[in-house]
């Protein structure tokens, strides 16, 4: 199979047409306005619909009024866009209802700015919209992972009918790498016998709706839920531990950041010193078995994350208090360099920091 | 093996789409590749850059922060990427469009009048390739074979009529360059 040049913004497009998705609704962004450009353009030749919306609110409630007639359908933005869209993807959790979010994550808080970065792990694992709801998040580190992780992310919707979110960053997003997307198949879709599609004569009516105006019906719904949260949890928890045999350190990063500590890890290999990466794949659910995993074996870890340490909570919830977690971060659209990191492993190695 | 390389520009010089082709090359060739434009908010008639690695080993950052090779088709570029070079590496100069020296002495510059030999072999629009071909003569990062083969890919069926004019400029920047090595002072 021959490979292609493929820019990530471009191959979460292909990625969504080649798992089904044929609506997209949203709203331009940088760093993610080549998904658009590419599906605006995509979508036509496959009969299905693109729709640039009025606003991000907009978008997210097209997104939940296609899902509730079954479609396969998807939206996308960056932090500012995705913070405007919380009420509808809490909605559209409280409704389970299957879609895809993505999320090319700028510098932030506020208007921040338009470079890579990795602050809106909070924002996406712990809620962000109001109630007690997960999302399913992905995390992909490589073009080729982009286009792989969008059927995941398409399945995993329509299987737990819950929105699943794929995050990435300017640097995915931007970048090109050799992908090998094979040939378009027919997707196959499940069947959503749940979908508000027309009340035909005598059957029974199907509502799409969040509101449980009786507090005992919507404790019902919040169990309901947290059963189904269970499940996943149990279920899809995903990694990739580089070079963890024999390590005594184990980095912890995800996406852009798991890509340059790939690189730290080789160095300090090569060095003899036992240092190795586990590399979330889910970030909710955040792979606590991969850290129970190393838990007995390694000394510390260190998560590094471009922000100024969110999914460190994850990795010392897990580690729960047995092994130290050490951080090291950027911030603000900064990327990590590979030396840096290898200074502060050589420093947390040497005891040297507290 | 590893290179870095940073294409650097005025907008509409043609630098993002030769790094497409250089990282196509490189690709043909079985390395990793990886290819990143600089996305800031830049004006029309600014600056652009990209990035571009070709790599054995899987490519950790895509962005080329230190490059081994950077390649400055405006003084901007010069002025503003010169220093972030590594020891030792090497620095293409459009001698065409920039009017000053490279400052540093440890690294290699050529100087290369792409614009100028790109008019006389026919279509200014080649002036990239002309520097393209001497970064390959020097570096062998790929070969001129697989940049051929890329054209055919990464130019629209249209502008494949271009091809022999490109492959022409290549050419006339291998020479240059073969010239030039001879002359250049060993840096350490």
């Amino acid at each position: 199979m021959a490979k292609i040049l493929m820019k990530g913004n471009e191959a979460i497009g292909e990625g969504a047409v080649r798992a089904g998705c044929r609506y997209f609704f949203g709203y331009p962004i940088t760093p993610q306005s080549e998904l658009p450009h590419y599906l605006a353009k995509r979508m036509p030749e496959v009969g299905g619909l693109y729709l640039q919306a009025e606003s991000e609110v907009a978008s997210i409630n097209m997104v939940f009024g296609a899902a509730g007639a079954g479609a396969r359908v998807m939206t996308s933005s960056s932090g500012p866009g995705i913070s405007l869209m919380q009420e509808g993807i809490s909605y559209l959790a409280g409704a389970e209802l299957p879609c895809v979010i993505v999320n090319m994550i700028r510098g932030g808080p506020g208007l921040g700015n338009i470079a890579p970065a990795q602050s809106d792990y909070f924002q996406a694992t712990k809620g962000g919209g109001h109630g007690d709801y997960r999302l399913i998040v992905l995390a992909p580190a490589s073009v080729q992972e982009i286009i792989d992780l969008m059927q995941d992310a398409f399945d995993l919707s329509d299987k737990y009918r819950n929105p699943v979110m794929l995050m990435g960053d300017g640097v995915l997003g931007q970048m090109m790498e050799p992908v090998e997307i094979g040939a378009e198949r027919k997707a196959e879709l499940p069947e959503k016998p749940w979908a508000a599609t027309g009340r035909l004569k005598g059957k029974e009516k199907k509502l799409i709706n969040s509101l449980y105006i009786v507090p005992e019906n919507c404790e019902a719904h919040n169990l309901k839920l947290d059963k189904k949260y269970s499940g996943i949890k149990e279920a899809e928890q995903r990694w990739e531990e580089y070079r963890t045999e024999g390590a005594e350190m184990v980095l912890v990063a995800f996406g852009t950041s798991a890509r340059i500590c790939k690189s730290v890890v080789d160095i300090c290999r090569e060095e003899g010193l036992p240092v190795g990466l586990l590399r979330p794949i889910t970030l909710w659910p955040f792979p606590e078995k991969g850290i129970n995993g190393l838990i007995e074996s390694v000394k510390s870890f260190l998560t590094v994350e471009m922000n100024m340490g969110q999914m460190i909570e994850d990795v010392k919830l897990s580690a729960n208090g047995k092994k130290p977690v050490f951080f090291y971060g950027r911030a603000g659209g900064m990327i990590p360099v590979a030396r840096d990191i290898y200074n502060e492993v050589k420093k947390i190695l040497n005891g040297g920091a507290a | 093996m590893y290179e870095g390389i940073l294409i650097a520009g005025f907008g509409g010089q043609g630098v993002l789409s030769t790094g497409q082709l250089l990282a196509y090359s490189g690709m043909v060739e079985g390395r990793h590749v990886a290819w990143i434009p600089s996305y800031g908010p830049e004006m029309r008639g600014g600056t652009a850059n990209c990035g571009v690695t070709i790599a054995d080993n899987p490519i950790s950052s895509p962005v080329v922060s230190e490059p081994t090779v950077l390649i400055t088709m405006n003084r901007p570029s010069l002025e503003k990427f010169e220093k972030v070079v590594v020891p030792g590496g090497i620095i293409f100069v459009n001698s065409s469009l920039v009017n000053i020296k490279a400052a540093r002495s440890d690294v290699r510059a050529f100087y290369i009048p792409a614009n100028d030999m790109a008019e006389e072999i026919g279509s200014g629009k080649v002036a990239n390739n002309i520097i393209l071909g001497a970064l390959i003569e020097l570096t062998g990062v790929v070969s001129t074979g697989a940049v051929e083969k890329s054209l055919y890919e990464v130019l629209p069926p249209h502008r494949h009529n271009m091809i022999p004019v490109n492959l022409k400029a290549l050419e006339a920047g291998a020479g240059l360059a073969r010239e030039q090595k001879g002359t250049l002072a060993e840096v350490g």
